[in-house]
């Protein structure tokens, strides 16, 4: 059982402030959707509207196709994951978990039984009677979502709850969460300034920025054709680059720049003059020999080993730094700083976007 | 210790100790035990103290069993002493009195905590406070007004229309109740609001996620958390209403008797210092035991109201 949701143009001021600015997006039942933004951007005001404890100014928000203007949280057929949590301290595991069972009038032996269920969909068989407080973040953060499972909710919202965890444990959780989406088929709406996060776990993504939606994409394109300056440089790194289209053809640009003229993709949003040019660390290549296109000479002027690539510093002539990665496969070398080499890039991966995140629409 | 030493030298931590210890061995130790002493000795006539008549005995403790006065309990007709009618009654309205305070203080805790704007704030907790600066005499005084026969009271309510004749309010313990209530209801919000504000917001949130409505959030979720709040508030008004002298005598009733001015009689009317320090002690020993058992009832422990 799961719903869809539309956010159909909303708003949301908070006084002379607009945290959320004419929000549109479809999410489709049984979507894992994230709401990827930096801190302030509007994603949590997003979730806090789905969920009720925040009412839209302006716009209609439906869920599985009823509009939930004037409904309560407790109306919604959602249920909200705390960035802390929030579970109960003073009840023991099975009661929070069956919280709102008990809300619902069933009788305490088929609330202890469900506990004990979830308990084990969760892999937290036999804590039913622990205190909150015996429990490790993990684990915790299991209970939560097994609480909120309890209520066999169509739509999950989850606010950064995996913020608090450990790197390892975090990335244990990703797994598990995704897991859980699959088995139980619910609509999660997931919110994270975290872009690896979103990456891996989402069938989509909508970037956000300054309370407006930036971009909706599954992750692929959110990382390999992103719309505009800020979700190329908010997701992953960018070397980028200042200039001017000198001409353009088919989708494709000659860039000036004060380094060189390139040539790239130009993005579907790149009009006006506020431009630049993005190009990712990975997508560069070092070599003695300059390539035949879009190739800058350069002089390594810093080498960084981190494990499953290499990560090069190298100024150009005009002293503009540029990165490049280089993939450690095990045979690759390691530039000597000071060497002279050049910077190459394939046009097809170097992409012309407007600057600003404000300039769209 | 050593902080204070170095901090203020010998002479001026010297005189620090002398004047907390003399504040405490003179002014409330000795007193205590000179009273305590005094309790379980006769009233006798100048010549004869520290004569053959000044024994110790509980004599003085057993006077609260004289005098008895048939009582009905519930439809029952007891043979109950006056004097301790009169204490189950102190301690029965006190509980009242501690109950109202509850019921008063916990939504306007709650509200101040939870609901009301920080900004507010400073404006509403100056508005709770404004009335201290009266002094307490006069504020009971001030009810003793409001609820006279023909007082503002009355006059306001026949005005309008809700009374055809003045009501007489001040009878049996309601005068003493309202004064009770209203001096003392502060202690009642502060602990609360103390202990519901330290509730994570966002666990009201969650359960009104999950569905509670919003008497369910209070009983299960707001409540338990607030209990050593709850205790300790209800302890001190308790305590203070059982203790208090001048709401009884300045808002009491011809029917109204209060424990405390049982005690002032002995010592000020009777003159006799040890029956009305037998009773005091028995007053604070009792009270204590009571307070006792309501915290064994509840579930709460010393730790939780010291926090």
């Amino acid at each position: 059982m799961s719903a869809g949701i539309d956010l159909d143009d909303v708003c949301c001021d908070f006084g002379n402030f607009r945290a959320v600015d004419h929000v549109n997006v479809n999410i489709q039942p049984g979507e894992f959707f994230s709401f990827l933004g930096p801190s302030g951007c509007g994603k949590t005001t997003i979730l806090r509207m789905i969920s009720g404890f925040t009412d839209p100014s302006e716009g209609v928000i439906r869920i599985g196709g009823k509009d939930m203007r004037g409904q309560r949280p407790n109306q919604r057929p959602t249920a909200l994951i705390f960035q802390n949590l929030a579970l109960f301290p003073l009840m023991p595991i099975w009661e929070n978990i069956a919280f709102g069972l008990e809300v619902r009038g069933v009788d305490k032996a088929k609330r202890r039984a469900r506990a004990e269920e979830l308990l084990d969909l969760v892999d937290l068989g036999g804590a039913a009677d622990k205190m909150v407080s015996q429990l490790s973040g993990g684990q915790k953060q299991r209970v939560a979502i097994a609480r909120a499972l309890a209520v066999e909710p169509s739509v999950m919202l989850l606010d950064e709850p995996l913020s608090a965890l450990d790197l390892k444990l975090r990335q244990h959780m990703r797994a598990e969460l995704r897991a859980i989406q699959k088995r139980t088929g619910v609509t999660f709406i997931y919110i994270t300034h975290d872009q690896g996060e979103a990456l891996a776990m989402s069938d989509r993504v909508g970037v956000m920025s300054q309370g407006r939606l930036q971009q909706v994409a599954n992750p692929r394109d959110i990382y390999n054709n992103p719309v505009n300056g800020f979700v190329a440089s908010f997701v992953g790194e960018n070397n980028i680059l200042t200039g001017k289209i000198e001409q353009s053809a088919g989708g494709m640009a000659t860039f000036a720049t004060d380094i060189g003229r390139f040539s790239a993709k130009l993005g579907d949003e790149a009009r006006g003059d506020d431009l630049k040019l993005y190009v990712r660390p990975e997508h560069t290549a070092l070599s003695a020999v300059p390539g035949a296109e879009n190739s800058v000479p350069v002089t390594v002027s810093e080498v960084a080993f981190e494990g499953s690539f290499i990560s090069v510093q190298a100024k150009t002539q005009s002293g503009k730094i540029l990165t490049a990665e280089i993939r450690n496969d095990g045979s690759a070398t390691v530039p000597a700083i000071g060497a002279a080499m050049h910077m190459t890039f394939d046009a097809a991966r170097a992409a012309i976007l407007p600057d600003s995140a404000t300039a769209r629409g | 210790m050593q902080d204070l030493l170095r901090r203020y030298g010998m002479m001026l931590t010297g005189v620090f100790i002398f004047l907390v210890a003399f504040w405490l061995l003179m002014l409330v130790i000795l007193p205590n035990l000179t009273l305590f002493e005094s309790s379980f000795r006769p009233y006798l006539p100048v010549v004869d103290i520290g004569g053959p008549k000044d024994t110790y005995s509980m004599g003085n403790y057993m006077k609260v069993l004289n005098n008895s006065d048939p009582t009905s309990v519930l439809g029952i007709v007891v043979n109950m002493p006056i004097h301790v009618k009169i204490f189950l009654i102190t301690i029965w309205y006190s509980a009242v009195a501690t109950l109202v305070t509850f019921l008063l203080a916990y939504p306007l805790a709650y509200y101040l905590s939870k609901i009301a704007s920080p900004k507010s704030l400073p404006t509403l907790f100056l508005l709770l406070f404004v009335p201290l600066w009266v002094s307490e005499v006069l504020r009971a005084f001030a009810w003793w007004i409001i609820l006279a026969l023909k007082g503002p009271l009355n006059a306001f309510l026949l005005a309008i229309g809700v009374l055809d004749q003045p009501v007489r309010w001040i009878q049996g313990y309601n005068g003493v109740m309202i004064g009770l209530v209203y001096t003392y209801v502060l202690f009642m919000v502060f602990p609360l609001y103390n202990a519901i504000q330290s509730l994570d917001t966002n666990q009201i949130e969650a359960a009104d996620d999950l569905g509670a409505p919003w008497w369910r959030i209070h009983l299960r979720i707001v409540l338990p958390h607030a209990k050593p709040g709850i205790a300790s508030g209800s302890v001190m008004v308790f305590m203070l209403s059982v203790g208090s002298l001048l709401v009884p005598s300045l808002l009491q009733s011809t029917n109204s008797q209060w424990f405390t001015q049982t005690i002032q009689q002995w010592m000020l009317e009777s003159q006799d210092w040890n029956t009305g320090s037998a009773y005091a002690f028995m007053l604070l020993i009792l009270c204590t035991l009571f307070v006792s058992l309501m915290m064994w009832v509840f579930r709460v422990k010393l730790s939780d109201i010291a926090k």
